[in-house]
């Protein structure tokens, strides 16, 4: 980001003064209030309420099921971010822009729609739910449902970050080293993965941040039982209906981390694109 | 994602065509059209005269309502201060102005629901602001201004974030030549910068409304869940797969699909035009 058109507050610096003045306000009071609100309020009574909070079996269950989810889906993701964007920008074919629409599409719909998909096509009245019961499948109230809706939601993160830097980047490169007798696994590990290492990065820590932190979609799919299919946030809100409001907010501080990481490393590559 | 036009010559030149079309396409069926497909194939079974009668009982129709009036609110929250923000990160230079614009990415990053108990517990009466704005008679959680206080906070960065890049982008000859002509700071505004970020400010508006429209995490825990009073349109179809009544749920799910699908056309059209503006 370069300031291209910054005007110093000077001498009738009262406007600018005001419109920043109104502008942190607000941010303090909805966006930095809540913020620290989860801290303060997962640490309310001290260290050790915390720890213990936190060491509980099934919110050690919930952080665990959580990562597995995330270790499952965002592979998968990369995998396919890789490959749209690479059909999508070294390719020309008919129907390419329905294409970039269709991996944009879990962006416009709510998770809970999402949810409700799965849940027609994969639970029991659902169109495979017979099929799926005929051998003895589980996909929904379990872990494949909660993989499957979380890749749903996460589809284009990887995508829409790989996607527009290879299309700006154009194939030369590419082209050259096919002319110059590359294998297609060469051109992409020593030509295409370098270029987007770093957009790839970040679409990953996106695309992690969000399947960790989904909510609706799983919450209509994983059937909320305790010790079992419970996630990280759908325990926040069971330990927040338990009128345990400090455990829930122990178990959200461990999110927040995890939001928070994901800021700081977008933060450091977007210094080291800028640099 | 507008597509940039890559340029590209020889076509087939580059391997991996048919392994990477068929990866996408593999992929895009079987985890969005197939499910999409059969909330669409339910809908169709249930029938219009069914399909009617559950999406017009009254029940639903005031979820509707309040999810819509809540998503207005928001949206208009979130159209003056998103753009006032865009505005101040883009025109003045100040100490902690790159953590205020880091701090607009927070409602992106923060799990939905982790915001919904957050703002929950800030909010109510023993809260760091609710116990200021109790004893004035304000209430926030379990209203409907507790609705739209999550839908403003998941869906701020979508207004800054469209209408940041085109501010940053803008000429800045065309300010200082009002400014030699005479005008005041407000009509710089009013005439020479607003127009030029219209589309893209509409655009960002419109996303942020669609994203209030489904939204449900952050709402779950604010507003009380009271049916004709503070219930969503998002969590009604929640319930009513509870109840196991997929019709039901299904029919509401296909109104909110059919109101992102028709938002989504919107945003995407005021986006071409925002690119053609800039283009221009």
């Amino acid at each position: 980001m370069q300031a291209v058109a910054t005007v110093n507050p000077n001498q009738s610096a009262l406007a600018p003064r005001l419109l920043i003045g109104v502008a942190v306000a607000v941010t303090l009071l909805i966006v930095v209030a809540p913020l620290a609100y989860i801290f303060a309020r997962a640490f309310a009574e001290g260290w050790r309420v915390y720890a213990a909070n936190l060491m509980h079996p099934a919110t050690v269950h919930a952080i665990w099921l959580t990562s597995i989810v995330a270790l499952i889906v965002v592979p998968i993701n990369i995998a396919f971010g890789i490959a749209a964007a690479w059909a999508i920008a070294r390719f020309r074919f008919w129907g390419r822009g329905i294409l970039v629409t269709a991996i944009e599409i879990p962006f416009s719909i709510s998770p809970i729609i999402a949810g409700i998909c799965y849940l027609l096509l994969y639970g029991r009245q659902g169109l495979l739910g017979p099929w799926l019961q005929a051998n003895d499948l589980q996909v929904m109230f379990a872990l494949p449902g909660i993989v499957l809706v979380t890749m749903f939601v996460t589809a284009p993160f990887v995508a829409r970050e790989v996607l527009p830097l290879m299309q700006a980047q154009g194939s030369e490169q590419e082209q050259a080293a096919v002319t110059l007798g590359a294998s297609g696994w060469q051109v992409f590990t020593r030509v295409t993965l370098p270029n987007i290492r770093w957009a790839l990065l970040y679409g990953a820590v996106l695309c992690t941040a969000r399947a960790v932190g989904e909510f609706g979609g799983v919450s209509v799919v994983s059937g909320n039982i305790r010790g079992q299919t419970n996630t990280l946030p759908l325990h926040v809100e069971l330990l927040f209906n338990d009128l345990n409001a400090t455990g829930a907010f122990a178990a959200a501080s461990v999110l927040t981390l995890l939001a928070l990481v994901a800021l700081v490393v977008k933060a450091a590559l977007e210094a080291r694109r800028g640099a | 994602m507008t597509a940039v036009a890559a340029p590209i010559r020889a076509k087939r030149v580059l391997p991996g065509f048919t392994l990477s079309l068929g990866t996408t396409l593999l992929y895009l069926t079987v985890i969005i059209l197939i499910p999409v497909l059969a909330l669409i194939l339910k809908g169709a079974e249930i029938g219009p005269a069914r399909f009617w009668a559950i999406v017009s009982a009254p029940r639903a129709v005031a979820a509707f309502q309040i999810t819509l009036t809540a998503a207005a609110i928001a949206t208009a929250f979130n159209a003056v201060y998103g753009l006032l923000m865009a505005w101040v990160l883009v025109r003045y230079d100040f100490p902690g102005k790159r953590l205020l614009d880091a701090l607009m990415d927070i409602p992106f990053a923060l799990p939905t629901a982790v915001a919904g108990l957050s703002l929950t517990a800030l909010f109510s009466a023993n809260g760091w602001i609710g116990a200021w704005l109790e004893p004035q008679g304000i209430s926030v959680v379990y209203t409907i201004w507790g609705i739209a206080l999550a839908m403003a906070f998941t869906s701020v960065p979508f207004v800054v974030r469209t209408v940041q890049p085109v501010l940053e982008d803008l000429d800045p000859a065309l300010d200082q030549a009002a400014r030699t002509l005479g005008a005041s700071e407000v009509t710089i505004f009013t005439r020479v910068v607003f127009p030029q970020i219209l589309p893209a400010w509409l655009a960002g508006c419109t996303i942020a409304f669609a994203r209030s429209l489904g939204e449900f995490g952050a709402i779950v825990f604010i507003a009380g869940n009271l049916p004709f009073k503070t219930e969503i349109a998002a969590l009604l179809a929640f319930i009513r797969l509870e109840e196991f009544d997929y019709n039901g749920a299904a029919a509401i799910a296909l109104v909110l699909l059919f109101f992102a699908l028709v938002l989504l056309v919107v945003s995407n059209r005021l986006q071409a035009w925002a690119a053609r503006h800039r283009g221009a």
